[in-house]
């Protein structure tokens, strides 16, 4: 039997430390014993793959007439070889226009707008691309240090093609003067890794008398060596 | 060469893509010997951890129509979670040897900036032994916290320490 190809380990200094004293919420969540490494098997190469049958596309967040200033999102996935990454499921989360999650633990003192969920559902095509028309979320204070506001922020879960490159991060919006303040932004050690993080503002995916447009990219782990082709 | 793109929290509202059918792995009808894992997750201060996102993957038996070999769900107030799903087959593992059966485990949560990512395997299998990624594990007390106990019938219990005194074995993938 073959062995499976293994994905890339992360290139240094792109990914956040889990013990990471200025997000505070790591002090007692991160392993203090080194991870086990492990060659990648079929549990790690392989990984579920959805449907739009049982997970229905959400791709419009603003239906039923939500507050706030309409956007659009568009973006490619691809992976660290420079392949698309097709009919792939990218789930998104975010906070209303003030600000506040629809959510029974947010207790900020903002107003919910009883028309936005929050919750998106949107499939890459054939050649990776995705994109949802949602509205730009508002900061939000939190309790990590005084006066701390989490910038502008939009979550992103995305699976890829195996158990071992499953991803979760979050789409930061250019020119937020709240990110050089962030330290779970920050966490990220490298500056070029970090700013991809930041999506950019794209006036081709802007739409005329409708919506600003955005453009957010991303990368999913690629192999350490890919088979031969032909 | 492109990098791959940083993770993040995935914070304390995760929650709004939450679809608690997603921790019933035989919802689509899936055949098979029906189980219900289940276990509670502690951080370091011995408190549990009430908002993480626990996602179980299983590469046995192989995912179909009927059955996503995918779980989502969350842990409650007692920082449990519940999955119910179809007891794994052993699967290859690199050259020729063979894994026992097993779940890959996540979990997310605040205060987890990339992932921790672990295995469940079975107490009563003896096919453990030859197993070699816990063989890999030397100390037995390091090796058994990723042992699911029997807790009679059908029901699976898989307890995870974040960090600290009997702390998970965590891997690198």
């Amino acid at each position: 039997m073959t062995d499976p190809i293994t994905f890339r380990p992360a290139a240094a200094g792109s990914q956040p430390d889990n013990n990471s004293p200025q997000y505070r919420s790591t002090g007692a969540r991160h392993p203090r014993q080194a991870l086990l490494g492990w060659a990648h098997t079929v549990t790690e190469t392989t990984g579920p793959q959805f449907h739009p049958t049982h997970f229905p596309p959400i791709a419009d967040l603003t239906a039923g007439g939500v507050m706030g200033e309409r956007i659009i999102v568009r973006g490619r996935v691809t992976d660290e070889d420079g392949h698309a990454v097709p009919n792939t499921m990218i789930e998104v989360w975010q906070a209303n226009a003030a600000g506040r999650y629809n959510h029974p633990g947010d207790t900020h003192d903002a107003p919910l707008d009883p028309n936005f969920s929050g919750e998106g559902r949107v499939f890459t095509d054939a050649n990776g691309w995705y994109q949802y028309l949602t509205i730009k979320p508002g900061a939000y204070p939190w309790g990590n240090h005084a006066n701390a506001w989490r910038p502008n922020h939009i979550h992103y879960s995305l699976f890829g093609t195996g158990f071992a490159t499953r991803l979760i991060t979050q789409m930061y919006f250019p020119g937020d003067p709240l990110l050089a303040l962030d330290p779970i932004f920050h966490t990220v050690p490298d500056e070029a890794a970090r700013n991809r993080l930041v999506a950019t503002f794209d006036l081709d995916v802007t739409r005329q008398d409708y919506a600003l447009g955005y453009r957010f990219d991303v990368v999913l782990r690629g192999r350490l060596a890919t088979p031969m082709e032909g | 060469m492109p990098v791959a793109t940083a993770f993040q929290t995935i914070g304390p509202y995760w929650h709004l893509l939450e679809h608690a059918e997603q921790a019933d792995l035989t919802r689509f009808g899936a055949q098979g010997e029906t189980i219900m894992l289940s276990g509670a997750i502690r951080d370091g201060n011995g408190d549990p951890v009430t908002d993480a996102a626990v996602e179980l993957w299983q590469a046995s038996p192989p995912a179909d129509a009927s059955f996503p070999g995918w779980g989502r769900a969350r842990t409650d107030a007692n920082g449990v979670y519940r999955f119910t799903t179809i007891r794994p087959g052993p699967v290859p593992g690199r050259g020729n040897t063979q894994q026992a059966p097993h779940f890959a485990i996540t979990i997310f949560a605040r205060g987890i900036l990339t992932r921790l990512c672990t295995r469940a395997y079975f107490a009563d299998d003896p096919r453990n032994g030859a197993d070699p990624l816990l063989n890999l594990i030397d100390d037995p007390a390091r090796r058994a916290t990723l042992i699911a106990q029997s807790a009679g019938g059908t029901v699976w219990r898989f307890d995870m320490v974040l960090q600290g005194a009997n702390e998970t074995v965590f891997l690198d993938i």
